[in-house]
């Protein structure tokens, strides 16, 4: 088999010429600290074997892969299987890295976590683990995000966390990671910020990736049961980028597995209203790395559009920029109605309500399935459940009736 | 640190210092509250005794601002404002001060897109002497200060009161025209008092850099009291900023605005003559 060697990145801190640290000079303390304590700690046996405990014992690992036969069936192509991200404790696979970065803040002593949250997911995760590893936790939330999941922000409080409604720039998450990174400027000597995705300064989106390859780890075992080989294709959805380099990163040096990033395309990519960072971004600085993003002629961050708040971000993760470039992934997208189909579909035909953001991947996954005929196999990473996206789904429904 | 070479910033730090007289460098954020506004309140801020005028580019997504800048960038920007706005109304001010030093605040994203040096080289023309850009780490400023040198611009890093001496000792060698010294764990905004840490941090970056080196403290200052402190721990300028802004707010549609500007600076001023 053809190996290549990329799982090597970062390099300096750098995906190609993407990643690095642009932040400002109070923080350069905070994020040398944290890069030395993870380079010590991802090798500490007894780090490994608590963040591996907790991960089965608390959260559910492993997560199933599932042969959706009727998915298959009606897409008419390649075999689907669903690595059931979904069925992880909290509900979506920000868990992995909620309890990865809780356990790395406790063993650097620190005592009260920050993060932010788009629709909600990773604010949920972080509170979870923050209170079953005795930790204070705080969370920024856009003030039009905190409007629209409700939900979510009532669940956040039940796990004991204050919820921080930001009001500043366009009120969404892009406005809750500024407001984050500013509470870490002032109070950086005992507060950890909590990313919830593979951006951010070095070494953020290293260590978010790792605590997210369980992922794509599991996959790979659970394939070589099940076909005993590689899958031929990975499908994953890509706003950050997180669930796709969880999914991606085992296979990276496989280069017969391919590799389908989908972002989300919202109102079309014609219409300028959508979140496709890689479709349609381009270079830039934001939220401390060089990546791409989302902006106007004189650099200004752009309005995002998805019906998916968990897509709905300006800027990608870096490492998904150099495979882009290297082309060793393709990024697609897929609009709010063919996410919403396959909300359905997937609802109707397998029993499964999956959340937005993952129903863009599963549009994509049947495409392809089509496209490339029987005796292949593609795996789809639903990244987590629907429950929360309900009551968006409702309201567009009735909408459109 | 090249604090000699021949251009504004290091000319106005060496007669002042001649004088034994420290920097009032007063900041504003461009296009607020609007474009004709914005070259009046330069005009009464250099007529009341700034030294240096900082003009900032509005950025979307500014991190290292609290409320007042966040709002007036925002402002700024939702008039239109932009960054080739803001490179003209630097025109204007260089015109009608031909020796007044001027540096552009403004995150990397803003530079970075039109690519470093086209976007320095345009800033040259038009009258800046220099930028500050607070997202820039010396480990990823390779291309700036490459260009930025070739041009002739000053690079004006920041220090925390967190920063190690070996790393402080690196960003002087990074910078030119000065170093600037963030008085707080904090971002920007006015406060009513600094803490102990802030004027031992500003004494030791002071020691390290040394007598030759021109070192600047912003972040929260706002009152006469606040610069005789920070001079009094070995500043050779303070920023003024958040303050600033919050005056233009106050004063928004009254016809005393410029006044009461020009009052504002030349209280701020009168320490800074009084220094060494």
């Amino acid at each position: 088999m053809f190996m290549i060697n990329l799982s090597k990145y970062p390099l300096k801190g750098k995906y190609g010429n993407y990643g690095g640290k642009y932040i400002p000079e109070t923080l350069i303390p905070a994020i040398d600290e944290l890069a030395e304590a993870y380079e010590k700690l991802k090798k500490d046996p007894k780090f490994k074997k608590d963040f591996s405990s907790y991960l089965s014992h608390y959260a559910g690992r492993p997560t199933p892969l599932y042969f959706a036969k009727n998915l298959t069936t009606y897409a008419g192509g390649a075999r689907i299987f669903l690595k059931r991200e979904d069925l992880l404790h909290g509900g979506a696979h920000k868990t992995n890295n909620c309890i990865g970065q809780c356990l790395l803040a406790k063993r650097m002593g620190k005592t009260r976590i920050i993060a932010e949250t788009g629709a909600g997911q990773h604010g949920v995760g972080t509170a979870m683990a923050a209170s079953m590893l005795g930790l204070k936790c705080e969370v920024y939330m856009g003030a039009l995000d905190v409007k629209r999941q409700r939900l979510n922000v009532y669940r956040m409080e039940l796990l004991g966390a204050k919820v921080h409604t930001v009001n500043s720039g366009t009120r969404t998450l892009k406005d809750a990671i500024n407001e984050a990174i500013r509470d870490w400027i002032i109070n950086v000597k005992d507060t950890y910020y909590l990313i919830g995705s593979v951006v951010g300064p070095h070494p953020y989106p290293m260590i978010v990736r790792d605590f997210q390859s369980i992922i794509g780890r599991e996959i790979k075992v659970q394939m070589n049961e099940i076909t005993n080989s590689l899958p031929d294709i990975l499908v994953a959805c890509v706003g950050g980028g997180s669930n796709a380099i969880g999914t991606f990163y085992p296979f990276i040096d496989y280069s017969k597995v391919r590799l389908y990033g989908v972002e989300a395309g919202g109102m079309g990519m014609r219409s300028g209203r959508h979140a496709a960072t890689l479709g349609a971004g381009s270079e830039g600085i934001l939220h401390g790395m060089r990546t791409y993003i989302l902006q106007d002629k004189d650099g200004q961050i752009k309005n995002t559009h998805s019906i998916s708040a968990g897509l709905d971000y300006p800027g990608v993760g870096p490492q998904h920029v150099h495979l882009k470039e290297i082309k060793r992934a393709n990024y697609v997208a897929v609009t709010d109605r063919e996410a919403l189909d396959a909300f359905h579909t997937l609802s109707r035909l397998e029993g499964i309500i999956p959340a937005l953001e993952s129903a863009h991947a599963v549009s994509y996954a049947m495409k392809l399935a089509r496209k490339i005929g029987r005796r292949k196999d593609i795996v789809v990473t639903l990244s987590g459940r629907g429950d929360k996206d309900i009551e968006e789904v409702m309201r567009f429904t009735k909408f459109k009736r | 640190m090249s604090f000699e070479e021949n251009n504004r910033i290091n000319k106005k730090f060496t007669d002042l210092k001649s004088r034994g007289e420290s920097a009032l460098i007063c900041y504003v954020v461009g296009g607020y509250p609007d474009f004709s506004h914005s070259e009046k309140i330069i005009s009464a801020l250099v007529s009341g005794g700034a030294d240096i005028i900082e003009i900032g580019i509005p950025f979307s997504d500014p991190i290292a601002d609290g409320p007042t800048i966040q709002d007036a960038s925002f402002k700024a920007l939702t008039k239109g404002m932009t960054p080739d706005k803001c490179l003209l109304l630097t025109a204007k001010i260089r015109k009608k001060f031909p020796n007044l030093p001027i540096i552009a605040m403004t995150y990397s994203n803003i530079p970075f897109k039109k690519g470093f040096k086209e976007f320095m080289c345009r800033a040259k023309i038009t009258g800046i002497d220099g930028f500050i850009l607070p997202d820039m780490s010396i480990e990823e400023s390779e291309d700036y200060v490459k260009f930025a040198k070739e041009l002739g611009l000053a690079t004006v890093f920041l220090v925390s009161p967190n920063t190690t001496r070996d790393r402080i000792k690196k960003i002087i060698k990074h910078s030119s025209g000065f170093v600037y010294v963030v008085s707080v764990f904090g971002t920007t905004g006015v406060r009513s008092s600094f803490a102990k840490y802030s004027i031992t941090s500003i004494r030791n970056i002071k020691t390290i850099a040394g007598p030759t080196a021109n070192v600047a403290v912003g972040f929260g200052i706002s009152t006469s009291l606040h610069v005789k402190q920070m001079i009094d721990a070995g500043a050779d300028a303070v920023i003024v900023g958040s303050a600033i802004i919050e005056k233009i707010k106050q004063d928004i549609s009254s016809d005393n605005m410029e006044r009461k500007l020009k009052l504002y600076a030349t209280t701020m001023k009168r320490p800074c003559r009084q220094s060494h």
